[in-house]
């Protein structure tokens, strides 16, 4: 490689790596403040607290959407890992709302309530036929039931 | 003999040899793209199954995800092909980077496109301000960038070499595309199809996705042929090879 070309070589890869660590850090400071949402548990430890407004993310409790006759109004249970929050919504919810749907409200507090003025429903990353996931829940319906079994008896 | 790929590449790397090899490739590529595309469609809209989440709507990711992945595999191609133009001044080189980007381009905005009218039934929003979103619509706008510096300059090979150094910068933005997913809590679920482990779909909706992957590629291929052909007919007006094939194209 002749001299002319291996000094261009050297300041676009010096650029690069200029590049690169500049963006390494922006994301590295953004890791701590552009996290989308907040679970139950980290607004009940007060993380959220800063915020008026925020997104709360976690899985609708099964059995918990309870719908009002007269208006669109729906509350329902929001859970993670470590704790619970109870959400206000009136509007139209997304097709994928349901029991164990992973949910994302975008809202504000109100004492211990949450109120929602926009609910997304989250999907996860698996595709497969109906018929599988069928028979797939037959096949674990057994172990589900003695897992929830075993979690229940590890809660206080 | 053993150093015949570098010279049949330093040969390839003459326009006139270029143009004559693209010229007999790119049929080939549009009719393997357009084979594939059938296929895929066929395979994807009739013979695939509809999910256990999401019904038919999931359809969408035979066209979402292949243009998804090509959004950022040109953009590959076009941050390596600026580093050999910067370093090595390669015309051809140039002409692969600058060619590349309108269909990058492309490919990211049918992305967004296809993800928002994907996000609206399923998520409930056409847009939201999450890692992955926002990090595609960067690339959108990093392909935009690169096409209007080029076109910017009197001279094109002076607006290639600016254009090109963008397009290096902004090749930092890739791997934030992929990993977004991974590096911040987002909307946008993660990724289904891995190279390294198991895949979470299942194989009768696989193959369509695979088969339009390999549809995107063959055009991608086709199209940077023919747009580079243009482009280097363009550049080297007043060279001999390109008077003789505009003579023999009169003669016709």
């Amino acid at each position: 490689m002749n001299p002319t070309r291996k000094r261009r070589l050297i300041i676009v890869l010096l650029v690069i790596l200029a590049a690169a660590t500049a963006g390494g850090l922006g994301v590295y400071a953004l890791q701590q403040n552009m996290n989308y949402l907040f679970t139950p548990s980290q607004v009940q430890s007060g993380q959220a607290s800063g915020h008026r407004t925020f997104r709360l993310g976690g899985m609708v409790k099964a059995g918990s959407i309870q719908r009002s006759d007269k208006s669109l109004k729906v509350t329902f249970t929001v859970v993670d890992a470590g704790g619970a929050m109870p959400v206000e919504y009136t509007g139209i919810l997304p097709d994928l709302f349901r029991d164990n749907q992973s949910v994302i409200a975008t809202g504000h507090m109100d004492d211990a309530h949450f109120i929602a003025t926009e609910v997304l429903a989250k999907h996860d990353a698996t595709y497969m036929p109906k018929e599988l996931k069928d028979a797939m829940a037959k096949a674990h319906a057994n172990k589900k039931i003695e897992d929830a079994a075993a979690a229940q008896d590890k809660m206080p | 003999m053993s150093n015949w790929i570098p010279l049949w590449l330093h040969k390839l790397s003459s326009p006139p040899t270029f143009y004559r090899f693209a010229g007999t490739l790119r049929p080939w590529a549009m009719a393997l793209a357009v084979l594939f595309g059938v296929i895929a469609l066929y395979g994807g809209l009739v013979l695939a199954p509809a999910d256990y989440q999401q019904g038919d709507a999931y359809r969408i990711i035979f066209i979402h995800v292949p243009c998804a992945w090509m959004s950022m595999f040109v953009y590959a191609v076009m941050g390596v092909s600026s580093l050999i133009a910067l370093v090595w001044r390669i015309k051809l080189a140039e002409v692969v980077a600058m060619e590349s980007a309108p269909i990058g381009a492309a490919f990211t905005f049918i992305t967004l496109v296809t993800g928002s009218l994907w996000g609206k039934p399923m998520w409930g929003t056409w847009w939201t301000w999450d890692a992955r979103l926002t990090s595609e619509l960067v690339l959108l706008f990093l392909y935009l960038g690169v096409i209007g510096l080029y076109h910017s300059f009197e001279d094109r090979r002076q607006g290639a070499r600016a254009a090109a150094f963008l397009a290096l910068i902004g090749i930092i933005n890739v791997p934030i595309v992929h990993f977004s997913v991974n590096w911040w809590n987002t909307l946008h679920q993660g990724s289904t199809v891995k190279l390294f482990g198991p895949s979470k779909i299942a194989w009768g909706m696989l193959w369509p996705l695979l088969a339009m992957t390999l549809a995107t590629k063959f055009y991608y291929i086709a199209s940077l042929f023919h747009r580079a052909r243009v482009d280097l007919l363009a550049l080297e007006g007043g060279k001999d090879w390109v008077r003789q094939i505009a003579e023999d194209e009169a003669r016709k």
